[in-house]
């Protein structure tokens, strides 16, 4: 299977580690860090939803298209 | 294409004071893509805010900000409003600031209908002092100030503003981002005075009381609550207990008012008497 076209930016010096993106992912990209913090774990099956990225209450994770870099 | 996030924060300042888990940084991701996706001119627009958790919103936003004080957010947007009517005037406020101390600035707004989008974080709670009941409390609900639970009915803050006159009023949930991203959008767009009831969660200072132990319970309770609003007209009383009605629930054209008001300055200019 190809590599999927969306990257996944965590920036951990704005997480609150609520674990809502982890939550809201429909295809389990993302695990917990053991605190409620985002690990990504399966960045190919990443489809670009933004789910985790617009309920983020920190503006702490962000998916790019890979082109987009 | 990612939100342009350095554009639109000032990334000196975060993060934020927000508890883990508050519903307030989504909805403000959502005003500042509604305002990136509708192609504003940012330096043309102004985010003024009241007091409380909710206020404090503008202090990372990178437009001209101006943070008030508490319950005065409308008065001081309406001033920026009437002296440059170009600008896009938008207000970040609370239910404790919009409903409580500021509830008569918020009906007097629609009556008039200046242009200014008023967004209010709705958390049915005093967030910053916390956790008093608000005028959103609602019946039932725990606040430190009803421990035997709210004995009062709570506004419906959309049905407030339209009693007023307000011409433009949405409702939307810190669940569904992309609705309330859309429904900001169109209130910016609205010409004239808009109000967008933008639901958010206190996990603090309400969840926590109100058996909605994390934040994801209470985005779920969102999710359950939430009518869309052309099924919710075709509802009986009964099934609409509980519930409220999502999206843009009054749209309909109205002179906004410093139009009227430069259309009486060209008159009088005339030397007719307006
Ligand atoms: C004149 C005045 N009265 C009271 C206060 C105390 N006070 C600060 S914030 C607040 C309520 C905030 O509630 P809300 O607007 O719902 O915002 P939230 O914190 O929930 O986002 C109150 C009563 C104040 N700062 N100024
Ligand atoms: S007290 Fe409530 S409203 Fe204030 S930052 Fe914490 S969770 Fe958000
Ligand atoms: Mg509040």
């Amino acid at each position: 299977m190809s590599d999927s076209p969306f990257e996944i930016a965590v920036n951990r010096k704005w997480c609150k580690k609520c674990g809502l993106c982890i939550a809201f992912c429909p295809k389990d990209v993302l695990e917990s860090d053991g605190e409620g913090g985002p690990v990504v774990k399966a960045p190919s099956q990443c489809i670009g939803c933004l789910l985790c990225e617009m309920h983020c209450p920190d503006f702490a994770i962000i998916v790019r298209r890979r082109a987009e870099q | 294409m990612a939100l342009p996030l350095e554009k639109y924060l000032r990334v000196g300042k975060l993060p934020h004071i927000w508890c883990p888990g508050c519903g307030h940084g989504i909805v403000t991701q959502a005003i500042i893509r509604a305002i990136d996706e509708s192609g504003i001119d940012a330096e043309k627009t102004v985010v003024v805010s009241g007091i409380g958790c909710s206020s404090r919103a503008p202090g990372y936003m990178n437009f001209d900000t101006l943070h008030t004080t508490h319950g005065r957010a409308i008065p001081f947007a309406t001033g920026i409003k009437m002296a440059n009517p170009e600008l896009d005037v938008v207000v970040i406020t609370g239910d404790g600031d919009a409903a409580a101390i500021g509830g008569n600035h918020l009906i007097h707004a629609a009556r008039r209908n200046i242009g200014l989008t008023v967004i209010c974080f709705n958390n049915n709670i005093y967030g910053m002092t916390s956790g008093q009941y608000s005028p959103l409390t609602p019946t039932g609900s725990y606040a430190s100030t009803a421990p035997y639970g709210m004995i009062e009915r709570p506004f419906d803050l959309c049905e407030l503003v339209k009693g007023a006159g307000g011409s433009f009023v949405a409702r939307s949930t810190a669940y569904h981002t992309r609705h309330l991203t859309n429904v900001i959008k169109d209130a910016l767009k609205y010409d004239g005075f808009s109000f967008v009831d933008a639901l958010s969660q206190c996990p603090t200072y309400f969840g926590r009381r109100n058996k909605l132990r994390t934040p994801l319970d209470m985005l779920n309770w969102m999710k359950d609550h939430a009518v869309p609003g052309a099924s919710w007209d075709k509802m009986t009383p009964e099934e609409k207990e509980g519930k409220f009605p999502i999206g843009v629930l009054v749209n309909k054209p109205s002179k906004e008012l410093t139009k009227v008001y430069d259309e009486l300055l060209a008159k009088t200019a005339e030397g007719g008497r307006g």
